[in-house]
């Protein structure tokens, strides 16, 4: 089979059918509704994504899930961003399941690890990744265990031996937690090059995870504002008619152009090659972290005062994106793995080299 | 999705590497905007012509190899790889080519393919006027119908290499009493023809890239209206959407200069200065290679029965910018000395094109639509803004 940068039907009529049933269920009233709750979390849309067989999506068929790759899942994460949904289900489906999986298949974990993966397929955030970059865990209260991070060392921890310090976001959908360990308690799983490989797929595919999401938030963003523009007249006419206004919607626009088919790379290296994800997944994080933070600017923008207010719900993917430029490593990580790969002097570079030496399986000169 | 070569498209590219390696020039040649240089690359385009390289895509029996868009990118990833000359003839191979394939008759496909393939009729192409720039339905340039000829007079303006080409195509107002994208046509015209004056245009470098031409009782005939009188406006609005949407500027052009700058910023690393360099370059990596995995995912659409959306106006302004921020971060990384004419073999070599393509780089957010028209573009048809 030749190069073919396309989704299949079957992949885009199931992102369809997702993504209808997030658009019924996700309004900005209902996430609004969230944040007056104590968890943050509605468990009966939890369960609702789950039946749909989403969670369990990357996990393998012998462990229960639908044994299905990062490339089938990368639209569902871009129209979770697009429609701002509260609960970490990206992470939880490209996150800790396949870390998960990855313990499992090394034979580094035992029967309670199975039972975490039955849980995670349903519905329930039962674990929580803590990752040396994260200096914070998103909802990191609702799980019964913690898969947590230091140096090279993977360890798993229950709850009860995880002391939890609560802190505000500036995105009130996301429930900030900084953890302290009781390292007598934790049981270690891996370390030295086992763990540090656990680890780095671990956090490229945290970084796709937020680069998928950015694009679908910054896609958002631009419809909204389209509307906006288009209803609201100043003298006599729709704001949306005059160019200056229209050159800042189409800046972005060439900017998600650009970053869609980076993050979609990003997905197919992390499935097919994710040893050697590290530059794909950076770039993608850059390119969708630029694409979404300048939607936040110029959409704020074209809103007028209304878009510096809490009532309009523009905030909601703003703040969105405002967070998840930081998580899974910020421009300034991404940048640098970059830039060393740039300077390594067998660094595959130039036109010949896009997809590796023949395939993304050889990115490097031997 | 799958993001690696076949066996035949990697025989493909070994095949069109081979013949590189064996036939690109050694010395680069002279610019072809001067009459030696001009000359020069209509050579080379003979040389591929020979190979059937002219235009891969084509028919067999025109030149070509019938290739898909897909090894028309690898072709083009290994030609820039090759630091191959610049196509001399890519407003025919490139603009005009396409339109004839799908618009021109058997007969007018048999009389000017061959001869655009072979290099023996270089194109430049005639559709701005003096007052008809961005606003291409203002055209008033006229084409009247005689007998079995049409009568050209008026003139155009900013036609890229009409100062030594052969012919040009362009838009001609053949319904004498139409107004704006109505009774237009697009009319092929010998450049050799009675009443044909060009005038060269010096551009920023002081090379005549494109000039005026003035048309004085012009006579062609009507076999030279391509696609039916009166249909120009669609039939250019099929040939700009093809040169914004994916063939004017190959994504491995802007691959490889990348390259080249990350191998400068390597030389200079010790002494850089200025910290927003090291952002810049990055940037220009990066960005080459998303329009080359954008190029990848329309060719993939394009190859399984898709078709070019709107989002293809993003194109334009995406390289555009990139290859000034290429070239304006090269100028950094060569300082003071960077203002030099490079003039001697030694200076070429240490300054490398890089002046001559910045120059050039700052045509690109004007040609082929400016910058700001494609951005009205993407709001009204893209994102679907109000027109007023």
């Amino acid at each position: 089979m030749g190069m073919d940068f396309t989704f299949t039907e079957d992949q885009l009529t199931f992102v369809d059918a997702v993504r209808g049933m997030l658009s019924q269920e996700v309004t900005p009233e209902r996430i609004r509704a969230r944040w007056d709750t104590d968890t943050g979390v509605d468990a009966e849309f939890m369960a609702q994504v789950a039946e749909l067989g989403v969670m369990g999506m990357l996990i393998p068929e012998t462990l229960g899930g639908l044994g299905l790759g990062a490339t089938d899942f990368v639209m569902l994460a871009q129209a979770c961003g697009e429609m701002a949904v509260p609960e970490p289900v990206v992470e939880q489906v490209l996150v800790v399941a396949p870390l998960l999986t990855d313990i499992l298949e090394r034979g580094l974990g035992g029967d309670s690890l199975q039972a975490m993966v039955d849980d995670l397929i349903s519905g329930q955030m039962t674990v929580a990744v803590s990752h040396p970059i994260n200096p914070f865990i998103n909802f990191g209260d609702r799980s019964n265990w913690m898969l947590a991070g230091q140096g090279e060392e993977v360890s798993l921890v229950a709850r009860d031996h995880v002391a939890l310090a609560s802190k505000r976001s500036v995105d009130p959908s996301r429930r900030l937690f900084e953890a302290e360990l009781d390292n007598a308690n934790a049981t270690s799983l891996a370390s030295g090059d086992v763990g540090a490989d656990l680890w780095r797929r671990t956090l490229n595919r945290g970084a796709l995870a937020t680069a998928a999401q950015l694009v679908g938030l910054a896609e958002a963003m631009v419809a909204q504002s389209v509307r906006y523009t288009s209803d609201r007249a100043q003298f006599g006419r729709a704001i949306g008619t005059n160019q200056a206004v229209k050159h800042l919607l189409a800046d972005v626009a060439v900017q998600i152009e650009y970053a869609k088919p980076v993050v979609y790379r990003a997905a197919y290296t992390v499935e097919v090659s994710p040893s050697r994800a590290d530059f794909a997944v950076s770039h993608a994080k850059v390119a969708a972290s630029r694409a979404a933070l300048l939607a936040a600017r110029h959409c704020i923008q074209v809103h007028g005062a209304m878009g510096y207010t809490w009532e309009c719900d523009l905030q909601i993917w703003v703040k969105r994106a405002w967070a998840l430029a930081r998580e899974w490593g910020d421009e300034g990580f991404h940048k640098n793995r970059i830039h060393e790969w740039l300077l390594q002097s067998n660094a595959l570079l130039g036109p010949e080299f896009t997809f590796g030496r023949r395939t993304l399986t050889d990115t490097v000169a031997a | 999705m799958n993001l690696g070569y076949s066996d035949s498209q990697q025989a493909f590219r070994e095949e069109v590497r081979d013949w590189l390696q064996a036939h690109v020039p050694a010395q680069a040649l002279p610019s072809f905007d001067t009459a030696e240089g001009f000359e020069a690359h209509r050579a080379w385009e003979r040389t591929l012509a020979e190979g059937n390289w002219g235009m891969v895509t084509w028919p067999e029996a025109y030149g070509g190899r019938g290739c898909d868009l897909i090894e028309w990118l690898i072709f083009e990833e290994e030609y820039y790889r090759a630091g191959a000359p610049l196509r001399v003839n890519q407003n025919g191979i490139f603009l005009l080519g396409p339109t004839l394939m799908e618009y021109g008759s058997e007969e007018q496909k048999a009389r000017f393919i061959p001869a655009m393939a072979s290099g023996d009729e270089i194109w430049a192409q005639a559709w701005s006027e003096p007052n008809a720039g961005s606003d291409m339905a203002a055209i008033r340039c006229s084409a009247t119908r005689d007998g079995d000829d049409f009568v050209i007079n008026g003139q155009k303006i900013w036609s890229t290499r009409a100062v030594f080409a052969d012919w040009g195509f362009g838009l001609f107002r053949t319904d004498p009493d139409s107004e704006r994208h109505h009774g237009l046509s697009k009319i092929l015209v010998p450049l050799n023809a009675d009443g044909v004056t060009v005038r060269p245009i010096r551009q920023l470098n002081g090379l005549p890239g494109f000039a005026e031409i003035f048309f004085d009782d012009v006579r062609v005939p009507a076999f030279n209206v391509l696609g039916g009188e009166g249909e120009g406006w669609r039939i250019a609005m099929a040939t700009a959407g093809f040169e914004r949407g994916l063939m004017l500027r190959s994504p491995a052009r802007f691959q490889q200069a990348a390259k080249r700058l990350v191998r400068l910023y390597r030389e200079h690393a010790q002494d850089l200065l200025d910290p927003s360099v090291e952002d810049a370059v990055l940037r220009c990596y990066m960005d080459a290679e998303a329009y080359a995995l954008a190029t990848y995912q329309t060719a993939s659409k394009l190859v399984g029965g898709g078709s070019i959306g709107p989002e293809a106006s993003c194109n334009k302004i995406f390289w555009s910018e990139l290859d000034l921020l290429i070239h304006e971060t090269a100028m950094k990384l060569l300082g003071a000395r960077g203002e030099l004419e490079p003039a001697t073999p030694l200076e070429l070599q240490e300054l490398g094109p890089w002046l001559d393509g910045f120059l050039f780089a700052q045509s690109g957010p004007i040609y082929a639509g400016t910058n700001e028209i494609q951005r009205n573009i993407i709001a009204e048809r893209m994102l679907g803004m109000p027109r007023k």
